[in-house]
């Protein structure tokens, strides 16, 4: 009997990502998560710019890449001509935090019912390493190669507690991928996100911490561990929003 | 009997398998490279799997199937 198996919403596609990286369990959370629901058939996906942008070639359903940062606009439209459809957007920090944060904000604060799935490595990867918006304070990237410093750099943004604040959000949780416990979860959230969306409630956030072996010059087995005990203090895990908390 | 078959084709010789492997049923190959030239994931200790799929979780390229 099949314990594991590869869900059949990925492509056969080879994983253009460094190795370690754990963009490819997200990937595969998403789309088991869309298999699980059954809702493949009317699912919309927009990859972003950054390390994900060739998302469109794993995701075995309809997929529309946007200009940088501009994914939760996109998929507005998107959900707004296609009501009946699930959309989810896939990006990254470099594109959600950075250039993207107005539509972030905004789609936010409209509570446009699609599902965003915001990578955080906190560091821009496809680029080769320059600091991000949620670059940890004393990180090393190449444009702070002494280390983040708040004098000078500024603090890292938490999305999540921002998007808190807004009225308009139904779901914002954050969940790491640094061990199989954590991954477990994230698919939980996922699913929980998507099924949301499904039944029509409203905007849903995940944040999903993921390493970056690579720009972080570490093991991907290092990066895993940097992940669980330095990332996760400056991002706490947990749900920051659930309007169906109460629900049976 | 448990056992996993792992793509060494698209293997990327990470080796979060093996770290999350509760069983030390994997190791990274010191000799043996896929195409792409990544020292590949290798079931060393067959024997001692149990199937619990920890290795195809944590695996980012979906190369490991899991049978039990």
């Amino acid at each position: 009997m099949k314990v594991f198996e590869k869900t059949k919403m990925l492509t056969d596609a080879h994983l253009h990502y460094c190795p370690g990286c754990t963009h490819g369990i997200v990937h595969r959370l998403v789309a088991e998560s869309i298999e699980e629901l059954g809702v493949q058939e009317k699912c919309i996906g927009i990859a972003p710019v950054g390390c994900a942008v060739f998302a469109y070639d794993y995701f075995n359903c309809d997929m529309q890449e946007a200009a940088h940062g501009r994914a939760p606009a996109v998929a507005t439209g998107i959900k707004r001509c296609n009501p009946d459809k699930i959309v989810f957007v896939y990006q990254g920090d470099g594109d959600l935090a950075s250039i993207g944060m107005a539509e972030t904000v905004h789609a936010a604060a409209r509570g446009e019912k699609v599902t965003i799935i915001f990578i955080n490595n906190s560091i821009y990867g496809m680029t080769g390493g320059q600091m991000a918006p949620t670059t940890l304070i004393g990180q090393k990237a190449t444009t702070c190669q002494n280390g983040r410093d708040p004098a000078v750099n500024g603090y890292p943004i938490r999305i999540c507690e921002l998007l808190a604040t807004l009225d308009a959000p139904y779901y914002i949780e954050r969940v790491s991928t640094h061990d199989v416990k954590h991954v477990l979860a994230a698919k939980k959230a996922i699913k929980k996100a998507l099924k949301f969306q499904a039944e029509g409630r409203g905007y849903t956030f995940i944040e999903v911490l993921v390493s970056c072996p690579t720009n972080w010059h570490m093991r991907p087995v290092d990066a895993l561990r940097f992940m669980g005990e330095e990332c996760t203090k400056t991002f706490p895990l947990g749900v920051f929003r659930d309007k169906s908390a109460g629900e049976n | 009997m448990a056992s996993i078959t792992i793509d060494e084709k698209i293997c990327k010789g990470c080796g979060l398998c093996a770290n999350a492997c509760p069983k030390k049923v994997i190791s990274i190959s010191k000799h043996r490279m896929n195409a792409n030239g990544y020292f590949v994931a290798e079931a060393v200790n067959k024997q001692n799997c149990i199937g619990c799929a920890f290795c195809a979780i944590m695996c980012p390229d979906c190369a490991i199937e899991v049978e039990k």
